[in-house]
């Protein structure tokens, strides 16, 4: 005679789990679906870029509309471009997250002013360049120029310093500040020298954040200042560390792929894969900073 | 040395505290003013065309026109650009929708801790890749694989930029719905398994209930997202505005369209300032201002929840 197990799974059981085995792989399928496709993409587009890779591709200023030499121009063009744009927004996105966290009123203005930054962020990036045209371009008098796309990509990316300011602050424990009010000190000097000492790693990882979007970002600078190629005397090395004036046109990295990518016949194809290349592998790189940092501050936290 | 030079910086930035105050309160409310800059720099630019637009024409009619042929009126018939737009962002968000939701219910409900961090890693990285990347993918890569598998001619069209800004887009979708799913009290799974639920009859019976308006909002900044992306759809989508006579053909797909934003960054440059189809085009802008703002706050209000005044 067969003995009957009583903790053996019912038939309702065994289905559920089969229920549940089917979805939880389906699930992952999905997730690696994401994944898997866009790094084997990303793997081609530094595989086909392979042949121009090298320092004097970096090092050399295009020619002949792109189709030959490097890509020193574009590559310092963004360099400056996230530098100025960096020097506007810092300030105001990390007191503008000093004051919602730490000074607002919890009323409908904080409110307002907190919809007001998620809005910001979600604006389409071309209607910003339309402000950046109708604000800087004509009303500012800056005309197309690397000042005026700064401008236009600081104003961008304020919501990503000020959220991640935001954040980091709210982290720090209210005890930490009570102890110091405590002490007898003013609610400045508690933000100095306790709250923001405690939160750089979080507002850095804001920082790097805006740095990655202002690298990437093509459509705000593209009537306020990108050029598809610029005359600029390269005789001695200063004019190749410094090629741009705030008041000029500038050529940047974002903006010259597209260019090499659709505007221009009989483009080579490895000048295309080379610019993409060096575009994602410098964003990646400027991101994988605020994962360290992210890892390293995880791991110092003493609260 | 070095301390010193500190102590002093801090005593004289001590000094200046309500200076201090004002300026950051200034910045505080710097969001504010450059949302309402926005508006006004836009209308301003737009608001001469007002008048003499035919608004029937722009929002009912397809044929977009702006350099007519010599001696004809130019024609701003934006909707079949409108439909452009709308057909990317259906398409791509049957594409989004699930692999987002899929990929967040994964990450938060099945996967192991270290394999979660990899996820969430991997995700991130894919949220950084710019627009422009996108486009090329779509243009140079998706392209003529889509060529080849429908032997067609031209590889960008509504499918090309559907699929590349459904991946765009995921990431968003996987970080909000992943928030709203871990804001879902431990105790709510608990009592689920308890009762003899089997993990996924917790998750759609209970988790997504509990979870929806975050969803939701998710779903929806996605939208916005989509509506939004300007490179992406302007290099892969092929740039001609056509109206379909039947939306359910599966054809469609392989039709090339015409997006709002790739109309702007496409006709800005030949345009002249101050001209009328410069102005039509800021239009077309207060319109894409229009649907991000909704979107947004209304996603906002979803995700915090109304708060009606009950304490007041």
């Amino acid at each position: 005679m067969e003995s009957t197990n009583p903790f053996a799974p019912s038939p309702v059981e065994k289905r559920k789990a089969t229920t549940e085995s089917i979805v939880k792989w389906a699930m992952f399928g999905m997730a690696i679906l994401l994944i898997v496709p866009v790094f084997a993409i990303l793997f081609q587009l530094f595989y086909k870029a392979s042949p121009v890779l090298s320092f004097s591709y970096l090092w050399d200023s295009p020619k002949n509309l792109g189709r030959e030499g490097g890509i020193w121009l574009p590559l310092i063009g963004t360099f400056y471009l996230v530098v100025v744009s960096l020097l506007l927004v810092a300030p105001i996105g990390i007191l503008a997250g000093i004051y919602i966290n730490e000074y607002a009123p919890n009323n409908w203005l904080t409110r307002i002013i907190n919809m007001a930054v998620t809005s910001l962020a979600g604006v389409p990036s071309i209607v910003h360049a339309l402000f950046g045209v109708g604000a800087f371009v004509l009303t500012l008098g800056m005309g197309q120029s690397l000042m005026a796309a700064a401008c236009t990509i600081a104003v961008m990316t304020i919501p990503v310093i000020v959220t991640a300011t935001r954040e980091a602050l709210a982290a720090v424990p209210m005890a930490f500040r009570e102890a110091c009010w405590n002490m007898g000190a003013t609610k400045w000097q508690t933000i100095r020298t306790i709250v923001l000492p405690n939160s750089i790693s979080g507002i850095l990882t804001g920082v790097i954040l805006e740095i990655s979007r202002a690298a990437g970002e093509t459509a705000p600078i593209l009537f306020t200042g990108a050029a598809a190629s610029v005359a600029v005397r390269m005789s001695s090395l200063g004019d190749k560390l410094m090629p741009y004036q705030l008041d000029e046109r500038f050529m940047a990295l974002s903006y010259h792929l597209h260019v090499v990518a659709e505007k221009i016949a009989g483009m080579p194809e490895e000048m295309q894969y080379g610019t993409a290349a060096v575009l994602i592998g410098l964003i990646l790189f400027i991101n994988s900073f605020s994962i360290i940092l992210r890892v390293f501050l995880r791991s110092r936290k003493k609260w | 040395m070095f301390s010193r030079i500190q102590a002093r910086l801090g005593a004289l930035l001590d000094k200046f505290e309500k200076p201090i105050q004002w300026l950051i309160t200034l910045c505080g409310w710097s969001s504010i003013i450059f949302v309402v800059a926005i508006f006004f720099f836009i209308f301003k630019e737009a608001a001469p065309v007002f008048p003499h637009l035919n608004w029937g024409e722009f929002f009912f009619s397809h044929r977009w026109i702006p350099v007519p042929a010599e001696g004809n009126e130019p024609v701003y018939g934006a909707m079949g650009i409108m439909y452009g737009t709308f057909a990317i962002t259906v398409v791509s968000m049957f594409i989004a929708m699930p692999l987002g939701l899929g990929a967040a219910v994964y990450i938060s409900e099945f996967a192991t801790p270290k394999l979660k961090e990899t996820l969430k890693i991997l995700i991130e990285f894919l949220a950084a890749i710019p627009s422009i990347i996108w486009g090329f993918i779509g243009l140079v890569i998706m392209g003529p694989i889509i060529q080849n598998v429908f032997g067609i001619e031209v590889g960008v069209n509504l499918l090309n930029a559907s699929i590349v800004v459904g991946l765009m887009a995921v990431p968003l979708i996987v970080s909000i719905s992943e928030d709203s799913l871990r804001a879902v009290p431990d105790s709510y799974r608990e009592a689920s398994l308890a009762l003899g639920a089997s993990k996924w009859e917790m998750i759609y019976r209970v988790l997504f209930p509990a979870a929806k308006n975050g969803l939701l909002a998710a779903c929806m900044l996605g939208v916005g997202r989509a509506v939004g992306e300007t490179m992406a759809v302007w290099m892969a989508s092929g740039g001609t505005d056509n109206m379909p006579t039947n939306y359910f053909d599966p054809m469609l797909l392989l039709e090339r369209v015409k997006a709002l934003t790739a109309t702007i960054a496409g006709e800005i440059p030949e345009t002249v300032h101050g001209s009328e189809h410069y102005q039509v085009l800021f239009v077309i802008g207060i319109v894409l201002l229009m649907i991000s703002v909704v979107i947004n706050v209304v996603s906002d209000l979803i995700i915090k929840g109304i708060h009606t005044d009950k304490n007041a």
